[in-house]
């Protein structure tokens, strides 16, 4: 049962990633494809671009968030999966690599001649990276890979049909996501035409991942037959008919231009994939390997839960904040409202206390020497705590000064 | 197993390098943004308000190319250590889940502090801004302590060299050998941040630009330095006397000591033959005095482990000379930055200083660097101190060299993009990034006048 819990924080990690960082990855398909709407390339374009800007880095820590879970909870699959898919893995590396490099550099590069070849790059990786991710979760779903260090199949295990179907499917969901997410975005921006051409594009996209993942279920059902049984019987089956409701209540809301609630229930098409993936595999996680036995210790899964409780705490609060900000247009480009004035309280210079100069030198003295002379743990603990507020009062007396 | 070992470590060593610069500005520079904006409520001058705004682009793109470059760092724990993973990941794992949140919280609040001047009220403004500076400090603490754990390892119960037992929250955080280390890195990071970001000021005050802006924003980055390079020398006396006592073969490399001596010599630059240090200046009995505090204190050497568990020699040698000689020359430089900052109330004046602020900040990245390879090629051949080789831990995985030099091709495409791209953010006119306020606008008259005075 506790073996399990990690594994559930997972595959909601996971579920946050594909539909979060997703839509961003599909913000790059649209600056790919950005032709064909009533609107200019550039200015599509320029608007897929900017709407990720204040949340792509939050939505891709999700990924971070998994891979530590993993490591830490279940070390041996861990290692035997990303030994045997170093070559996807890496792949995806150089895709986030270059993908964030280059949306860093776009920003700055709005008058610039070379513009276009760096949103290429990022367009290109943008469409690498869900790909070589989506191999990942082929090879682990069609349990292709052996427990050891680099055991399976250094090239079957990732380029085989389960793989490139996945991969298929994580770029045509993405596409989806973000087409849905950057219509409702315009409609907020009030750029009536751009929102027509996203709810175009969205609708063209339901229709191409609902008919992949269709046409995919035929390829899992000859390449992978455990998980094609698992996802067409029991709670595998009741996953696959949300997605596939919530996919279709999607297209109904795209169609009638209700932006907010699409946006819940293509979330939810895609959570609910994810899901019915976990229950069609379950127990096993590697072929030869269930959960509970691939499971760390009791100690190490109880301090993975508190620690992930404990950050949930910090965690939650703080997503709401940037979401609600993000959503509300409060952190767009363009600002579309001002901050009230600064009302200065102070006295207009900065207060330097007579006693800082003394205190400072004084923390400097004893801190220091209590760090070089002592060998009590305590007596460095409280040396060490002397020499930040050293530290930090000799800042304020030097950088305060008149220049 | 092992053919690819050299190329591993040498992919991961590439990785290190050119994210912990990064690190630094996360540990270091949200502090000096926000200290500007902090001035700018307190005096209501926009120039203060200007400064952080332009510095808050800067740390924006910074983070954003930490988060891909540290991305990197996570894949390769699996994609080239799997044997250390599998065997070690439930003892420390932990300390990268709260990593973790950290990292979620600085990405969270860094957006909604970079999106958000102009449409946050002031206040909430610099409030958001601090969870910023605390998780940049949290998430070097998370990490460390793994790094610690791996020098010094414990909290685990070993059987048939399987980890049949782990206490995460002991072995992370109840060890004591991290402590210096985490402290020593953020002093670091704030010499760093703080040399670097003066440099680029320091190259105006050559050319001539000597306007109050950028005299402020000299000031603050220089008194951030020259603080915490006065009181490196300190930690790192603690961190060397730690290192004496826990792993003393790691001090033998660092020194060059073959022999196990009683009141030890110590020995300035030269180079270790296998035997002793060759053409070395030799104070005599200084490194017993400086690593037990005792000058006639016996120091252990290498010959006390057989010759497949001593680190190499000489690498471990001169990075830490490297480290210690840049450290001593930055910690004299922020000694004059200081005298002249409070005996005479100003900012120094001597071309010769700003020459040496110019270069302080690339040789500050360099003993970043050395200080780093002394800890981590000091350990070596263990990954984890004691209880596994790295070469038991490396991947079986084929075409490492392939990757390496595929990451060597995009880690120059990158150190080529940041540059250009920090270079487009400075030259950004000052107007277009403050608000159209009369203050600011006067900023840049004065600014030429000062700079045609100062020609």
């Amino acid at each position: 049962m506790l073996a399990d819990v990690p594994m559930v924080l997972m595959l909601v990690g996971l579920a946050a990633y594909t539909v979060l960082a997703g839509a961003d990855f599909g913000a790059g398909f649209w600056i790919l494809f950005a032709g064909g709407g009533r609107t200019s390339p550039a200015a599509t374009r320029d608007h897929a671009r900017h709407a990720m800007g204040p949340v792509w880095e939050a939505n891709h820590v999700w990924l971070i968030f998994v891979l530590v879970v993993c490591w830490t909870a279940y070390p041996v699959a861990f290692a035997s999966i990303m030994s045997t898919l170093s070559v996807p893995v890496f792949v995806a590396a150089v895709g986030i690599i270059l993908r964030g490099a280059s949306y860093a550099l776009r920003g700055q590069l709005d008058a610039a001649p070379r513009r276009h070849i760096i949103e290429r790059i990022f367009a290109f990786s943008s469409v690498l990276t869900p790909f070589a991710l989506g191999t990942v979760v082929g090879a682990i779903a069609s349990e292709r890979i052996p427990v050891g260090n680099a055991r399976g199949d250094a090239v079957a295990s990732w380029l085989n049909p389960t793989s490139i179907f996945i991969g298929a499917l994580a770029i045509a969901t993405s596409s989806y996501l973000a087409a849905v997410y950057l219509a409702a975005d315009a409609r907020r921006l009030g750029e009536r035409t751009l929102e027509l051409d996203f709810r175009e594009r969205a609708l063209w996209a339901a229709l191409c991942a609902g008919a992949l993942a269709l046409s995919g279920l035929l390829v899992v059902r000859y390449d992978a037959r455990p998980l094609f049984d698992g996802l067409t019987t029991g709670s595998g089956l009741a996953m696959v008919c949300v997605s596939a409701a919530a996919g279709l209540v999607t297209v109904v809301f795209v169609w009638t231009r209700r932006f907010g609630p699409a946006r819940v229930s293509a979330a939810l098409a895609v959570a609910a994939i994810v899901a019915g993936w976990a229950v069609a595999q379950r127990p096993r996680f590697l072929p030869d390997l269930t959960i509970s036995q691939a499971a760390a210790g009791r100690s190490t899964l109880i301090a993975v839960v508190i620690a992930v409780a404990a950050g949930a705490i910090v965690l939650v609060p703080s997503l709401i904040v940037l979401f609600s900000l993000f959503l509300r247009g409060h952190l767009d480009a363009e600002a579309t409202m001002r901050a009230p004035a600064l009302v200065v309280s102070g006295t207009g210079a900065a207060s330097r206390p007579r006693w800082l100069g003394a205190f400072a030198l004084a923390c400097f003295l004893v801190g220091g020497g209590l760090v070089v002379l002592a060998d009590a743990g305590w007596a460095h603990a409280l040396g060490v705590t002397m020499l930040y507020a050293f530290a930090a009062s000799a800042f304020v007396l030097a950088a305060t000064l008149d220049t | 197993m092992q053919q690819y070992l050299f190329a591993a470590r040498q992919m991961q060593a590439l990785s290190l390098s050119v994210h912990i610069p990064l690190v630094c500005f996360g540990i270091a520079f949200p502090a000096m943004v926000l200290f500007a904006e902090w001035r700018y409520l307190r005096t209501g001058d926009e120039l203060f308000r200007t400064l952080a705004k332009r510095w808050s682009k800067v740390m924006l793109a910074l983070f954003a190319v930490g988060v891909v470059t540290g991305t990197i760092l996570s894949f390769e724990f699996g994609l080239l250590w799997p044997g250390f993973m599998a065997a070690f990941g439930s003892v420390f794992g932990l300390g990268f889940a709260l990593e973790g949140f950290s990292f979620f919280v600085e990405a969270i609040f860094i957006a909604i502090y970079a999106y958000g001047w102009d449409r946050l009220s002031p206040r909430l403004h610099f409030l958001s801004g601090i969870p910023v500076v605390i998780a940049g400090v949290t998430g070097s603490l998370f990490v460390i302590s793994v790094n610690g754990w791996m020098n010094h390892p414990t909290g685990f119960v070993l059987a048939n060299g399987a980890v049949v037992e782990a206490h995460p929250w002991s072995a992370l955080f109840g060890n004591a050998y991290f402590w210096h280390q985490f402290v020593h890195m953020c002093f670091a990071g704030y010499m760093v941040a703080g040399f670097l970001v003066a440099s680029v000021y320091a190259w105006d005050f050559l050319r001539g630009r000597r306007g109050r802006y950028e005299r402020t924003a000299l000031a603050i980055a220089l008194s951030a330095a020259a603080i915490a390079s006065v009181i490196q020398p300190i930690i790192g006396d603690w961190a060397a006397r730690a290192v004496a006592k826990i792993q003393p073969v790691k001090l033998a490399a660092m020194e060059g000591l073959a022999q196990t001596t009683s009141g030890a010599p110590e020995h300035l630059l030269g180079w270790y033959d296998g035997r002793t240090v060759v053409y070395g200046i030799e104070i005599p009995r200084l490194l017993s005095l400086l690593a037990f505090h005792d000058p006639n204190a016996t120091v252990q050497g290498l010959e006390t482990v057989p010759l497949a568990d001593r680190p190499p020699v000489n690498v471990v040698r001169l990075s830490f000379q490297t480290m210690v000689g840049i450290g001593t020359l930055l910690a004299l430089l922020g000694l004059v930055f200081l005298y002249v900052r409070f005996r005479k109330g100003r900012l120094p004046e001597s071309r010769w200083f700003y020459r040496a602020v110019l270069v302080a900040g690339p040789l500050s990245v360099i003993a970043l660097i050395a200080g780093w390879v002394t800890t981590e090629v000091g350990r070596q051949p263990w990954i984890v101190y004691g209880f596994m080789r790295t070469s038991d831990a490396v991947t079986g995985a084929h075409g490492i060299p392939v990757g390496y030099g595929t990451l060597v091709a995009i880690y120059l495409g990158l150190a080529g993009g940041v540059a250009w791209l920090l270079h487009r953010l400075r030259q950004a006119p000052l107007e277009l990034l403050g608000p159209s306020t009369p203050s600011v606008s006067e900023i840049t008259p004065s600014r030429s006048q000062e700079a045609s005075h100062a020609r």
